[in-house]
């Protein structure tokens, strides 16, 4: 291979894993989020130029954000020469961090820190935190995100750019929350996460059951957060993800239809996967400081190390269950306790529980209320109203593998 | 930077308050008015009387229309404002945080507009 071709990759290389610490150095040092991004894409054509001839330097970073700060302030003189108010900003960057600042590894880590938290930050709204950390923290493209959220790129573009003019604006800092404020806003950026993670993991409405890309994006963040702040609740979410996702391989047959836990061909787990979440959840509950996410992978573990549905146990899963209601109570993990207590002690008290549940006019909306009550209507034999039940889900959501599994269970319900 | 912190309380909430409950609740706006004093947040503020007393203007086709009552009928209603200085956002709602009336109603927190001089 040619010189030239090996610099090439090495630039391309640096490029994918690096630009995003770069980028997220160069905010903080331009306090500029859009003059940021033209200057990473500046020093990076400049890298373009100069290594085949220079080589590639000894550190590609700290020459890459010394580069693109020369360029941001280049083009700040030469917008200042149509905008006179741009001259004192350009001289500003130039006189504060001149001499280059020391780009040591550390503040570079906090640098990708100080970009998770105010992407997001709560100030913003919830889907606005999702498209800037997707497209600032992952780099991933404003037309990937429409696409993976089915969202018309238009829409998306101007959340964005609403959402930078309201952190410019109401000047949102770019910080690490001090220790005082960091459980909430840490509770935030792993609401974020986990969101993303869903979207992926079951698609919320259109064709394909899982979009992967969005599932290990949420994982790659996941990671991302745990090494650069290993909290209790960040390693659980990252068990509680690895551990879902391990199964994707068996959550549908091969003709996409959605198969439930019980139905699944457990050999196709991704064991190295489940392996690596057992630890995390381990770590976490050994912290004693967990929480929702840590108690959730820790009964998605349970399942994970059964070799089969019947062999589960529904013991500890209740436990767990109730533990987690007690720090986080909803009707959706009512839900859940509910489908164990079935499995536990029988169709009929599950289904007391539930229909309690429904009663209270919670979740009579939600379609897999519906659907796990119409599951266990079914195992009482009670067809009719298993089939009321069904039908009552399949009213209730437009995901397309959800529907096929509903209808084949209705015409179950009828031809037996 | 300035932010202008408006209190949103249930007025109905405040007019059932005992003579002691309202006495409580003006200790604390006292005592927390004086801190952002001290501290070198506050800039102004000001509490409102109640909506009855409010009369909504409108200009339409150069007809000037005047109404009772606030601009729209919802569950809180405008109270009183703080005008206050701070570092940046997360300064502002730590500030707002300690507003009595967030306790019960809700703050908005809304970053001053300035005009470049032309």
């Amino acid at each position: 291979m040619a010189e030239a071709d090996v610099t090439h990759n090495a630039i391309e290389g640096i490029y994918r894993a690096d630009s995003r610490r770069v980028l997220a150095t160069l905010i903080r040092l331009l306090d500029d989020f859009d003059l940021a991004e033209e200057a990473l894409h500046d020093a990076f054509a400049a890298a373009v130029e100069r290594w085949p001839l220079d080589g590639v330097p000894a550190n590609p970073r700290a020459w890459l954000v010394s580069a693109g700060r020369f360029k941001a302030i280049d083009r700040m003189r030469r917008r200042a020469r149509f905008d006179a108010s741009l001259a004192s900003i350009a001289d500003r960057l130039a006189g504060t961090v001149a001499p280059p600042p020391d780009v040591d590894d550390g503040e570079v880590e906090d640098d990708r820190l100080r970009l998770i938290f105010t992407r997001c930050h709560p100030a913003l709204a919830p889907d606005a935190q999702i498209a800037l950390t997707l497209r600032e923290v992952c780099g991933l493209t404003t037309e990937e995100i429409a696409r993976a959220f089915l969202a018309p790129a238009p829409t998306l573009a101007q959340r964005i750019v609403r959402a930078k003019a309201k952190i410019r604006d109401a000047r949102i800092p770019y910080q690490v929350p001090e220790r005082t404020e960091l459980p909430a806003r840490l509770d935030t950026v792993l609401h974020v996460i986990y969101l993303v993670f869903n979207e992926g993991y079951s698609a919320s409405s259109g064709t394909s059951l899982t979009r992967h890309d969005l599932s290990a994006e949420a994982i790659r963040l996941g990671r991302l957060l745990v090494e650069l702040l290993p909290e209790p609740e960040a390693t659980g979410l990252l068990a509680l993800m690895l551990l879902h996702d391990a199964r994707r391989a068996a959550r549908a047959s091969s003709a996409g239809d959605l198969l439930l836990l019980e139905e699944q061909d457990r050999s196709l787990w991704d064991r190295a996967q489940i392996a690596e979440g057992l630890r995390l959840v381990e770590q976490a509950l050994r912290s004693r400081r967990f929480g929702p996410y840590t108690l959730q992978a820790a009964i998605a573990a349970v399942h994970a190390e059964s070799p089969g549905a019947a062999d589960t146990d529904w013991q500890q899963i209740v436990g767990l269950y109730d533990l987690l209601l007690r720090i986080d109570p909803s009707p959706v993990v009512e839900l859940n306790r509910a489908a164990a207590v079935a499995m536990r002690d029988g169709p009929e008290a599950g289904l007391g529980l539930i229909d309690a549940i429904l009663a209270r006019g919670e979740l009579t909306g939600y379609y897999l209320a519906h659907s796990a009550r119409a599951d266990l209507c079914r195992r009482l034999g009670r067809l009719d109203d298993a089939r009321a039940a069904y039908e009552r889900a399949l009213s209730l959501t437009s995901q397309e593998p959800g529907r096929r599994f509903l209808r084949r269970r209705i015409d179950a319900c009828r031809s037996d | 930077m300035k932010y202008l912190c408006l209190i949103y309380e249930n007025e109905a909430a405040w007019a059932s308050h005992s003579k002691e409950e309202g006495d409580a609740v003006m200790g604390e706006y006292y005592a927390f008015t004086d801190d952002i004093k001290k501290s070198g947040h506050l800039l102004g503020g000001e509490a409102l009387q109640p909506t009855q007393s409010a009369t909504t203007v409108r200009v339409r086709n150069g007809k000037v229309s005047t109404t009772d009552g606030p601009f729209a009928e919802t569950k809180e209603q405008l109270g009183g404002y703080y005008l206050i200085e701070a570092k940046d956002l997360n300064d502002a709602i730590q500030v707002a945080a300690r507003i009595p009336g967030a306790k019960h109603g809700s703050v908005e927190v809304r970053p001053i507009m300035t005009f470049d001089p032309q």
